[in-house]
């Protein structure tokens, strides 16, 4: 009759961490799955990926397309019964995925690369230049026409700017981004 | 006291007419804005889907650049903005080693007691009888599906400021205009706005639905107050139209441009010549009725 | 004083980490102490017989037994000690399985811990006087809050073994929500059938007093000997005249102001009525917020009809008294609403599910009503909105159930059996409809419970997905369904003519308030408390005061009527003797010393401080001081640390005996 002591896998505790959350308290209801926008076109339904954690199968998780075609709505969190923020732990498991070099869905990593890029350049987002960034390091995306064939309407319409709007404090950003990454040893 | 303004990046590009629409009736109401200073991007989907400080440190620096400037509130037109700018400084004051971590990122402190609002909120404040008070032009022709999206209502443990599932805010201040608002589904179904550009066959396809949904319960436009919502209900018809020719356009308004409207304020002055999916039809209208009226 | 300390090993339970022959050796030294001994099962009759062979050998005094947790054998050593002439008060128990072997790994700190506790007793056990148990009168007389099934069975075998009960319900009818249903699972007999002639037998009882409309308003007094104050409510009709014709009913003209509370808000009533057709007692009441005359001071059509004059407009509420010995609470249970919550409200609702605005979404009693062939649809399955056969229903589970978000983290134990049911009904009335049954688990403990399941699933034909449903809503006469088949890890959306929602069994409103009235404890959901979950649990912590049913927990209906037997049994055995005796641990009040600040009435949690009166010989007051009612002191002693003039002392843990039982340790 003595204490019991539990020994986490340290990835669990990182994930742990990382989402703030103790994810045995999933019970595996699947409301978050029927309730995802993007559940039609994931292999894998973010139940599952859940339960991948509980199972201690991180890689499957990790290797995932579901984590990536996460939308980040939040209506899993929003009516989980058991208060789980799923879009945290897939907040999480992208974070973990590129760290330990999975990067299943090329598109929305490049996606997200290149926004950050324009933050980091200019201190705000460039659409333009975000598209350009982002097609050429996607070169092979289908998709490449279908967004620049509206971006000459949208420079008609003055909605996309030629040249990028640099923020005065562009410097003190550019500082923020590497000072974390000298931390952090990321890219 | 004026209310701090923090436009966000789309609403100096995809989201323009939401910035124009918003000062030109504001304008009228005689109530003004202003500008956070040299304000950045808050990293909106991208950062907190790769890299969580980060995400935390983009929108906290422009709370440090409004409390330097010495503002009480903040107003975010663009819902990715409002929601970020919201559940950073809520999350920021609950964690206090990721806000120390934080401050060493920005070299500045947050303080935490910044109010921060979206549009619906900011009408609120101004009052929908200062609408009903002003208002020019019958709108009551027109019926409106008021579309909330995701991550307007859906704000975790940072607040809540409507009905996470049948939220009503929008609707209110649509009847103050006059127009009709009407019942249907997809009031808070997500477009996929993240996926905009990476996934478009996914964003087509859940905007489609949305957009198909509104039509069944006889909108005759949709009204948001997000411009990445915006972009993906408006801008996609035209893809959504080259698969499925048969695919019926509807046109997609800001609240701000159908308040104009109703203040009877011209459609070039609310930027609605700058939609994707024509307005014109919308603005005829509206100018019989204010010919009329005359 | 001589004491003697016996060890016990509960076999392995101390033995493992308690070295007791050498705890026993030690504890030979400690002054006072003849005798010190251990064994394995001090508890067993060699072990209880040890101790009296060595009272009598060594001519004890007092003893300490050093075994597990009091609460499980401070009786049985009392009752051995007194078997050989000692006072059972004059007996301590040093817990060393609780406190000491089952909370620590090393036998050498083990041991001395538990030396240490065995010192502590023996001081304390110096310190101790004999005592005597109190003793109180009882008056045989029952009370039975509420009139469901739980109450119904509760009253009539406490009425039946000879006793008086006066059994209070605050609806116009017993029956509670056992009148409600259409067919019982497992059996699928129906419920009005086997529920009627009990409704019956209670009224035509000739013990039992039936007080419906009526409400337990206060209840002072202690086990035995309650005083118990009953309003009963106007009726607007006089019981003792009114025969029940219904004339009333029939000649009302206002006839759909108010939804039928019975139908479940499927159909209305007028605004005098009876709740259904069975109702006991067979009188109407009026709803005096519908009603015309109350209204506009006209109409009296249901006077005027009346052949035996027996409405009475300007009937006022009467508060009735009544001397009662035990009290049964089987106040029920309500059913988690569908429809957005109040403002304030400890649950959220279900925005996702329409909040209850969507007309072809019902909950399980609505479906009851339904399926029931006297109902508002006569059993026909007819749906609310356009009264159309539905062709394709699904049933949700735990809606407001098992839910930390929006509802409650219990189980509400009774909604998979009945969900089984409401499908195997549906398919017995719709032969091509087809039935959904989303349920997370399906908990089917029980006697022929999984039996009546899988028959449902087979030979029936429900289909069954394991998955909780994200979204309904409207569209073009269907309620869409979107929820995923968690087994095949595939999306389902079903396009349905009709929902019905388990939702969860949640306490009474009221529930708080009565248990407050009663100085009886209720847990965070508004349930009533049992004494002890396992041993005691019919019991409230209160004496005297017995719960059933689901006012403790969700239950159905047969652990309902179990639990109602029990509680009657439990009330006989109080009845059985005409003095009851009780444990003499109870406050006291130094009148010479106290100050009548009162503090300790104010930290009272069973009422039982009153004020006191000291006159001189003359009749001049002096002063008022505190005075503890025998009956009600539990023996908490909440009074004895607050009162700043060290004026109470609880008899048998007074602050000398604790003192030196904390000295004791420090010797260390």
């Amino acid at each position: 009759m003595s204490g019991h002591h539990s020994h986490k896998d340290p990835l669990l505790e990182e994930i742990e961490h990382l989402t703030s959350q103790n994810t045995s308290v999933c019970y595996q209801c699947g409301k978050c799955s029927a309730g995802c926008p993007i559940r039609d076109f994931a292999e894998e339904s973010p139940n599952k990926i859940i339960r991948y954690i509980q199972l201690g199968l991180y890689e499957k998780a990790l290797k995932s397309k579901t984590i990536w075609l996460c939308a980040s709505c939040q209506t899993c969190t929003t009516r989980c019964p058991q208060k789980y923020d799923l879009a945290r732990l897939m907040d999480a498991l992208r974070q973990l995925a590129i760290k330990k070099g999975y990067k299943p869905d090329r598109a929305v990593y490049k996606f997200h690369k290149a926004f950050l890029k324009q933050i980091k350049d200019h201190g705000r987002s460039y659409e333009l230049g975000l598209v350009r960034d982002y097609k050429l390091s996607n070169i092979a995306s289908l998709t490449l026409f279908q967004d620049m064939d509206v971006a000459p309407t949208m420079l008609l319409k003055g909605k996309l700017g030629i040249l990028p709007h640099n923020i005065k404090g562009k410097k003190a950003i550019e500082k923020m981004f590497k000072k974390y990454y000298d931390k952090k040893g990321d890219e | 006291m004026k209310t701090g303004y923090y436009p966000g990046c789309s609403l100096e590009g995809t989201g323009k007419e939401f910035d124009i629409s918003l000062k030109r009736v504001l304008k009228d109401l005689d109530v003004e804005l202003e500008e956070v200073d040299d304000w950045s991007c808050c990293g909106a989907s991208s950062a907190h889907g790769v890299n969580h400080v980060l995400s935390l440190a983009l929108p906290a620096r422009n709370l440090t650049q409004a409390q330097n400037q010495g503002l009480t509130n903040i107003m975010a037109p663009c819902a990715a903005c409002y929601n970020r700018l919201l559940s950073t400084q809520s999350s920021l004051m609950k964690d206090k080693v990721v806000k120390a971590e934080v401050e060493d990122l920005l070299e500045d402190k947050i303080n935490g007691n910044l109010e921060i609002i979206n549009v619906i909120e900011y009408f609120q404040k101004i009052g929908v009888d200062k609408i009903i008070e002003k208002k020019k032009i019958d709108l009551s022709w027109l019926n409106v599906a008021c579309y909330y999206g995701c991550l307007l209502v859906r704000l975790g443990d940072a607040g809540k400021f409507d009905d996470e599932e049948q939220p009503t805010s929008m609707e209110d201040i649509v009847a103050a205009t006059g127009a009709k608002p009407i019942d249907w589904n997809f009031k808070t179904e997500c477009c996929g706005a993240a996926h905009s550009i990476s996934h478009t066959e996914i964003v087509e396809s859940l905007t489609k639905k949305i957009l198909d949904n509104a039509m069944a319960h006889d909108a005759d436009v949709i009204v948001l107050a997000c411009p990445m919502c915006h972009s993906n209900l408006d801008m996609r018809q035209l893809n959504i139209k080259k698969h499925h020719p048969d695919q019926k356009e509807i046109p997609v308004l800001y609240l701000t441009e159908l308040i104009g409207m109703a203040l009877g304020i011209d459609g070039e002055e609310l930027g609605m010549d700058k939609h994707f999916i024509n307005t014109r039809q919308l603005l005829d209208v509206q100018q019989q009725k204010k010919v009329r009226k005359v | 004083m001589k004491i003697g300390v016996f060890v016990c090993q509960c076999g392995e339970n101390i033995g493992k980490t308690v070295d007791c022959v050498g705890v026993a050796k030690s504890c030979a030294s400690i002054p006072g102490v003849a005798v010190s001994m251990e064994y394995k099962y001090m508890c067993s009759d060699p072990g209880q017989n040890l101790v009296k062979q060595a009272i009598a050998d060594n001519g004890l005094d007092a003893v300490v037994v050093a075994a597990c947790s009091p609460h499980m054998h401070e009786k049985t050593f009392r009752k051995a000690a007194n078997g050989a002439g000692i006072n059972p008060f004059l007996v301590e128990i040093a817990n060393i399985r609780e406190h000491v072997s089952w909370i620590h790994d090393d036998v050498p700190s083990g041991s001395l811990k538990a030396t240490d506790l065995i010192r502590s007793a023996v001081e304390k056990v110096k310190n101790n006087a004999p005592l005597t148990t109190i003793k109180v009168p009882v008056t045989k007389r029952a009370l039975v809050i509420g009139g469901g099934i739980s109450g119904i069975q509760a009253a009539l075998d406490i009425a039946n073994a000879g006793y008086e009960v006066v059994l209070v319900e605050k609806e116009p009818s017993i029956g509670g929500h056992m009148s409600q249903l259409s067919e019982t699972f497992p059996t699928l007999d129906c419920s009005q059938c086997i529920l009627t002639p009990r409704m019956v037998e209670v009224y035509q009882h000739p013990k039992i007093k039936l007080l419906t409309y009526s409400e337990v308003e206060a209840v002072d007094g202690f086990i035995g000997n309650f005083k118990v104050k009953i309003r009963k409510k106007a009726r607007s009709v006089i019981d003792e005249d009114c025969n029940g014709c219904g004339m009333c009913i029939q000649k009302c003209p206002t006839k759909k102001k108010a939804y039928s509370e019975f139908e479940e808000g499927m159909a209305f009533r007028p605004a005098i009525y009876v709740p259904f057709p069975q109702a006991v007692p067979n009188i109407p009441v009026i709803d005096r917020s519908v009603c015309t005359f109350y209204k506009t001071g006209k109409c009296k059509i249901c006077e005027t009809v009346c052949g035996r004059k027996a409405i009475d407009f300007m009937q006022e509420d009467t508060i009735l008294e009544e001397e009662i010995g035990a009290i049964v609470v089987a106040t029920g249970f309500k059913l988690y609403k569908i429809t957005k919550p109040e403002p304030g409200s400890p649950y959220e609702g279900y925005g996702e599910y329409g909040y209850g605005e969507y007309k072809d979404v019902i909950d399980g009693l609505q479906f009851e009503r339904m399926a029931s062939a006297s109902g508002p649809t006569a059993g026909e399955m007819k749906r609310p909105s356009d009264g159309k056969e539905p062709k394709k229903i699904v049933f949700i589970q735990c809606v407001g159930s098992r839910d930390e978000s929006k509802g409650f983290s219990y189980c509400s134990k009774i909604c998979c059996m009945y969900t089984a049911k409401h499908a195997m009904l549906y398919k017995h009335k719709v032969h091509d409809g087809e039935a959904y049954v989303f349920y997370m688990d399906i908990r089917s403990g029980g006697k022929m419970y999984e039996e009546f399941v899988r028959r449902g699933i087979e030979e029936d034909g429900a289909k069954y997905i394991r998955g909780r449903v994200s979204r309904l809503y409207e569209e073009n006469g269907k309620i869409i369904v979107k929820g995923e088949d968690t087994l095949a890890g595939v999306p389902i959306t079903i396009d349905a003519d009709m929902v019905v929602l388990a939702t969860a069994m949640v306490a009474q409103k009221e529930a708080p308030k009565l248990a407050q009235i009663l100085g009886i404890p209720y847990d965070k959901h508004g349930f009533m408390s049992e004494s002890h979950p396992k041993l005691k649990p019919v019991e409230s912590s209160s004496g005297g005061i017995f719960l059933a049913g689901a006012a403790n927990a969700p239950k159905d209906i047969p652990e309902s009527v179990s639990m109602a037997s029990a509680a009657a049994a439990k009330v006989m055995i109080l009845f059985s003797s005409d003095i009851l005796e009780r444990e003499p641990v109870i406050a006291q009040v130094d009148e010479s010393t106290c100050v009548g600040c009162f503090y300790c009435q104010k930290v009272c949690a069973y009422n039982a401080v009153e004020r006191k009166e000291i006159k001189d010989r003359n009749g001049k007051l002096i002063k008022v001081v505190a005075y503890v009612n025998e009956g009600l002191c539990q023996g908490c002693g909440t009074c004895n640390a607050t009162c700043p003039s060290k004026s109470v002392e609880l008899i048998g843990f007074k602050d000398e005996q604790i003192f030196a039982q904390i000295c004791a340790l420090n010797e260390i």
